[in-house]
């Protein structure tokens, strides 16, 4: 049943013993899944057609690239993660993956990841790619995470890079629309993570992450989402009028930019009291449909995209 | 202590068959890359070094 000696627990992971599952969860698979849906609509709402196979390898290599940027972000945290009931069970923090093992895998996917993009695409795109691992390793995870509780804000930039590449794939170069896509996710992000650490604040606050909530109380964070969320009202609008929007986008743009600020107001509106009367309902409420804003965003801009071909798409 | 052990090889097992499964797509998918880019990649030739009348629109037009 176990993987223990017979002579003993074993505490720490031995070297070469970790199975590949091991491996594929140091790549974190479900932000992975993230950055494939949006670099694959930078990718198809470019003006630029490209070949499918070509655009599935790209996909591919920015995936992987997202992925070694999450294995090198697990061998650094790896302290941080033993804390946290969230992430205790990664593959370093339980034993199963060596840190150094993580260090090299992260390292050498990034390479790959990098060196692939620029023979499958252009140099433009793997170098967009190779200053977002370094962004989300360096800049996020070993400078941001500890020292400021605006961690989230500009880290949020890493996570906002993959359509923005998607598109840089097919056009070679970054215009208008994939600025408003990359501020998009930027100015979502705040939102988003902040909804979540309401909810979950003893956990930031037992591995000494400054995040908002464990910095400037609960009430500052609840006037930070809301000031955020109208912040990113006119980013998410503003796409609709580019090129790659339309009518489908925008319909679906003001329907879920009404659903997020009346979401925002709420969470602005309520008290710790409250939240803790009904085990924050609303915020994990607003925490989920946020996700599902972000999907409906990227998947309205796929429709347009679409329906193109048929002159249906577009303005 | 000898189940322990089987137990290990059979997980560095799945290992290597999952890395060797990774090894071959890989292998597969710059072969695809290299058959697409070289079907369309009509500019390749210009990059050889090698002077060939198809690629000179001047001299092929002066010629016979």
């Amino acid at each position: 049943m176990s993987d223990i000696h017979a002579n003993g627990a074993m505490s720490e992971a031995q070297p070469g013993e970790a199975g590949f599952g091991d491996f594929i969860a140091l790549l974190k698979p479900r932000v992975m899944s993230l950055v494939v849906f949006t670099a694959l609509v930078g990718l198809l709402v470019a003006p630029v057609p490209v070949h499918p196979f070509v655009a599935a390898t790209c996909i591919l290599f920015i995936a992987l690239g997202g992925g070694a940027s999450g294995a090198l972000n697990m061998w650094w945290d790896a302290d941080i993660d033993r804390v946290m009931r969230r992430t205790k069970g990664r593959p370093i923090p339980a034993g199963k993956v060596q840190p150094g093992e993580a260090l090299g895998l992260g390292l050498a996917l990034s390479g790959l990841s990098v060196m692939m993009l620029a023979l499958a695409a252009n140099v433009q795109a793997a170098a967009l790619l190779a200053f977002t691992i370094f962004f989300y390793v360096v800049i996020y995870s070993m400078w941001l995470k500890r020292s400021t509780p605006q961690n989230i804000v500009i880290g949020g930039a890493a996570g906002a890079f993959p359509p923005m590449i998607g598109w840089v794939c097919a056009t070679g170069s970054v215009g208008i629309e994939a600025v408003l896509m990359f501020t998009l996710i930027f100015m979502w992000t705040p939102p988003h993570f902040w909804a979540l650490a309401l909810f979950m604040n003893s956990d930031y606050e037992k591995a000494g992450v400054p995040m908002l909530t464990v910095t400037h109380g609960k009430r500052s964070t609840r006037n930070h989402i809301l000031g955020y969320t109208i912040a990113l009202v006119p980013f998410a609008l503003a796409l609709g009028v580019t090129s790659i929007g339309g009518p489908i986008y925008m319909a679906v743009a003001i329907a879920l930019n009404i659903g997020f600020l009346i979401g925002a107001v709420a969470i602005w509106r309520r008290d710790e009291a409250k939240a803790e009367a009904d085990g924050y309902r609303l915020e994990k409420k607003v925490f989920a449909f946020s996700l599902l804003y972000l999907f409906l965003h990227f998947g309205a801009l796929l429709a347009e995209a679409a329906l193109r071909p048929w002159g249906l798409g577009g303005w | 202590m000898l189940k322990a052990e089987h137990e290990i090889h059979q997980r560095r097992f799945g290992r290597n068959l999952g890395l060797g499964l990774v090894l071959v797509a890989f292998v597969a998918l710059v072969f695809g890359l290299t058959v697409v880019k070289v079907t369309r990649g009509d500019p390749m030739q210009g990059f050889d070094h090698v002077v060939r009348p198809e690629m000179a629109p001047a001299e092929a037009q002066g010629g016979n």
